[in-house]
């Protein structure tokens, strides 16, 4: 017998599950490439390239990513329907988080601190590395840690 | 010396991820923070009926996929196991709650016993095999037991 409490919002359609791990194996590899470049104006440059890409996925869900077309036109086709969908909520709101760390690497590095670039790559691509292999969901493991500081500020 | 740091921060991610993975699910004990916690009145204000046997109180969040499927497994125990109760509650819904019993990760699951008193606890995707395990901390009959089939 499972009882679910009224209060639990409607779920909006699933999406293939395996679309947001090869978006995030993409973008883990760009990462790994600002990494590389270093304190430079390319890496700054790649990394507002991710930095959009997260972006789009944070404004329109994951599946609105240019890594995600790729994963429709490319993958999809070659492995088959997925066995089962996902909600897509948990990957949008992972771009976010994304979109937070890669964007302050993008602010500071236009500030004129280029080594916060390869920094904030570095970060970045550690949760997306552990979403693409593990499957783990970074931003989502701390939702609600972050969740529950806000409401405890307020009541101070 | 890029390339060093490219290697390094593989390595720790690799580790990272497999000490979570090693993390997820495992069935621990409850948690002493919460041991104040008077859940049958919690669930009672919430219009859950706890289960004579055991009920799996599940904390999701709409921002977790691992919640889904441990929702599924538990569910089915659930089904299986007579006087066993599994109730998924939103974490944005229950915030008291979710302060009051420590719940700090999404799915957390807490095990109550036939009193309504948490006997283990577990967070991240749970496996059938992990549930299982959290119900034999309760103890009681399965159904593989004789009993079987007789209604409580």
């Amino acid at each position: 017998m499972t009882e679910t409490t009224p209060a639990r919002p409607a779920r909006p359609a699933g999406i293939d599950p395996r679309g947001p791990r090869f978006a995030a194996g993409v973008t883990a590899v760009l990462l790994a490439v600002v990494v590389l470049l270093g304190a430079s104006t390319a890496a700054l440059v790649l990394l507002a390239v991710v930095a959009l890409s997260f972006l789009l996925g944070a404004l329109g869900g994951t599946q609105r990513t240019w890594q995600a077309w790729l994963f429709r036109s490319f993958v999809r086709p070659r492995i088959g329907p997925p066995s089962e969908l996902e909600d897509p909520r948990p990957p949008r709101f992972a771009q976010s988080v994304g979109l937070v760390v890669t964007g302050a690497g993008v602010a500071l590095g236009l500030a004129g601190v280029l080594a916060a670039v390869p920094w904030a790559a570095g970060i970045a691509f550690a949760a997306a590395a552990l979403n693409a292999v593990f499957a783990l969901c970074l931003g989502c493991e701390m939702y609600l840690l972050l969740r529950r500081l806000r409401p405890a500020a307020v009541r101070q | 010396m890029e390339s060093i740091t490219l290697a390094g921060l593989v390595l720790a991610t690799v580790f990272l991820g497999l000490l979570w993975r090693s993390r997820q699910g495992v069935v621990r004990a409850p948690s002493t923070a919460a041991a104040g916690v008077d859940w049958p009145a919690r669930l009672g204000e919430i219009g859950v009926e706890p289960g004579p046997r055991a009920t799996f109180v599940q904390l999701s969040a709409a921002v977790c996929a691992p919640c889904r499927a441990t929702a599924r497994v538990l569910s089915a125990l659930a089904d299986a196991e007579r006087g066993v109760v599994h109730t998924e509650l939103d974490v944005e819904a229950h915030p008291d709650l979710v302060h009051a019993a420590h719940v700090l990760r999404t799915p957390t699951v807490v095990v109550l016993d036939g009193a309504g008193t948490e006997v283990a606890r577990s967070s991240g995707a749970m496996t059938p095999a992990q549930a299982r395990t959290a119900l034999a901390v309760v103890g009681g009959a399965t159904a593989d037991d004789e009993t079987r089939g007789r209604t409580v």
